[in-house]
């Protein structure tokens, strides 16, 4: 297969395989094949071993115990079993959910499920310009029916940090269970489910350079946390979800916790320096680029730009040798620019304009210098073929413009 | 998305980018689209004693597939009457290009503008 795109920037949508977590996986295919649920024999006891070793290294990266955490196929699976799970077991007495609009579609559409099946009351609190939620709403809306908040850690489209510390105090405080999405956080930023009191959280491998196709869910033994499984079977971990564990894929996780627990200071501090060097080298060159979400509670990761005067979809196609993705949906089926955006009141007219430029373990300097050259030359153009830009530098007030809507 | 080599070449190589004085008489500007739908086309016109379209420009915001209609809407009206040019349809722009469903607004878009820009010039030459 031929691979057009040449440079990766879209480490938010999902990361490769690091080659020392593949190490580890490997022998888990074909020389300890064993079910880790065979109680009877060597194969299944090494299989067991590896899985539990994985489940401790995933424990160790958020503070919590191993027993505390479940294998999943991955964070969308942990958040419906989360969200879904908690629902069925206390919903008869408890049938309100406080969730943000900007979270993730798995999120919203396990709350949207409750609300049309269960009863459940939703609240989507909204989100401030800088992409964070306000705390004191979030307390306004806590009432003696709520049962759960719902609010991811780091968010996958425009990187920005939820204030996880405080947000889990005030669940605490009224007695509220505190879950969040921390698939794109894991990894980023310092978690401790002690500290933070979280109660649930769920974790994907392939954000963080494990395989596609494996996650896990954290879920608090003290105070105890309980959730009713949504898929029956054999009652594999603890009865909370049923199926075989691919021995291979939570070795996977595992090594990836660990090789994060490690290194994440250094590797936050590269992606930093390189983070700074793709802005900056950007702005020198081109006027009127925008970050999308909060300046400085971000991570590094993560590049959210609105180029002002020239349309997402026309940029990625002139920079058809980075692989980013769209801020705007124009190369999906529905030509709305992202929810995301629009909720943190981003014009129209911005939103359509923008790219996420994903930054990795992988990315180096000559990588950033050449996306720097290829991205100031393709705005460059474009700009030079947009009627906006000249009505701009022409002094024209574009808002001010009758524009037919089509 | 796949698109074609010829939408791929006038998204690549624009023809006759660019802009004229929309002041002038001989010149009608269409200005059409909107920057909140994330396309803005204009195109202008410069016609002739005879009402033949002499030269075409334009200047557009929009996906690939939005600067490709406009770019090859500029080169068809090129040498045309000014009745000839307003008889263009966006299905012929759609079928030439290759453009993919979701994009057939676009070839919508160019020839609104080259009708605008028809209109402009026959606005200002009211006799």
């Amino acid at each position: 297969m031929q691979n057009i795109n040449n440079i990766y920037f879209d480490y938010q949508a999902t990361t490769p395989v690091d080659p020392r977590v593949l190490d580890k996986m490997l022998p888990y295919f074909s020389d300890i094949y064993g079910n880790p649920h065979s109680r009877n024999h060597s194969y299944g006891w090494f299989a067991e071993e590896a899985v539990e070793m994985a489940r401790e290294n995933v424990a160790k990266i958020i503070g919590a115990n191993p027993k505390e955490i479940i294998f999943t196929s991955g964070a969308t699976e942990s958040n419906n079993l989360a969200i879904k799970g908690l629902a069925e077991f206390y919903g008869d007495k408890k049938n309100h959910i406080i969730t943000c609009v900007t979270e993730h579609k798995c999120v919203l559409e396990s709350c949207r499920y409750l609300a049309e099946k269960k009863d459940f009351k939703i609240t989507y609190l909204p989100v401030k310009s800088d992409g964070l939620i306000d705390l004191n709403e979030l307390k306004s809306h806590i009432t003696e029916k709520t049962l759960m908040v719902s609010i991811m850690g780091v968010h996958n489209e425009i990187g920005v940090i939820q204030p996880l510390k405080e947000i889990g105090k005030i669940c605490r405080d009224q007695g509220v269970f505190f879950h969040s999405d921390c698939a794109q956080a894991i990894g980023k930023i310092e978690l401790d489910v002690e500290e933070m009191n979280l109660d649930l959280m769920s974790i994907s491998g392939h954000k963080i350079y494990a395989p596609k196709g494996v996650g896990a869910l954290y879920i608090r033994r003290k105070p105890r946390v309980r959730i009713s499984a949504i898929m029956s079977g054999g009652g594999q971990e603890r009865g909370m979800r049923s199926g075989t564990l691919s021995p291979a894929l939570c070795v996977g996780l595992g090594e990836a916790c660990n090789i994060y627990s490690k290194e994440m200071k250094k590797e936050n501090q590269k992606i930093t320096n390189l983070k700074d060097r793709l802005l900056n080298g950007i702005r020198n060159s081109c006027s009127d680029i925008y970050l999308n979400g909060s300046e400085i509670h971000r991570v590094p990761g993560n590049l959210n730009l609105s180029f002002a005067y020239i349309e997402g979809e026309s940029l990625m196609m002139g920079i058809k040798n980075l692989a980013v993705s769209s801020g705007s949906a124009c190369t999906s089926a529905s030509l709305e620019p992202s929810y995301v955006l629009k909720a943190l009141g981003v014009e129209e007219e911005l939103a359509h304009t923008s790219l996420r430029i994903g930054l990795g373990r992988f990315t180096t300097e000559k990588d950033v210098d050449s996306a720097v050259k290829q991205i100031v030359s393709e705005v460059k153009r474009l700009r030079s073929l947009s009627p906006l830009w000249e009505m701009a530098q022409e002094g024209v007030d574009l808002s001010k413009i009758k524009w037919a809507s089509h | 998305m796949a698109y074609s080599k010829k939408l791929i070449d006038h998204y690549e190589n624009p023809r006759n980018v660019g802009s004229m004085d929309k002041e002038s008489k001989e010149v009608g500007t269409g200005l059409v689209g909107a920057p909140a739908c994330g396309d803005v086309m204009k195109l202008q016109i410069k016609v002739n004693d005879s009402g033949v379209i002499e030269d075409a420009k334009f200047k557009t915001f929009g996906c690939g597939s939005a600067i490709a209609s406009s770019s090859l809407i500029t080169e068809w009206v090129k040498g045309k009457k000014i009745d000839q040019a307003s008889e263009i349809k966006n299905t012929e722009i759609a079928n030439h290009l290759a453009l993919p469903p979701v994009k057939i607004h676009c070839s919508v878009l160019a020839e609104d503008a080259i009708k605008a820009a028809i209109a402009d010039y026959k606005d200002k030459n009211k006799k």
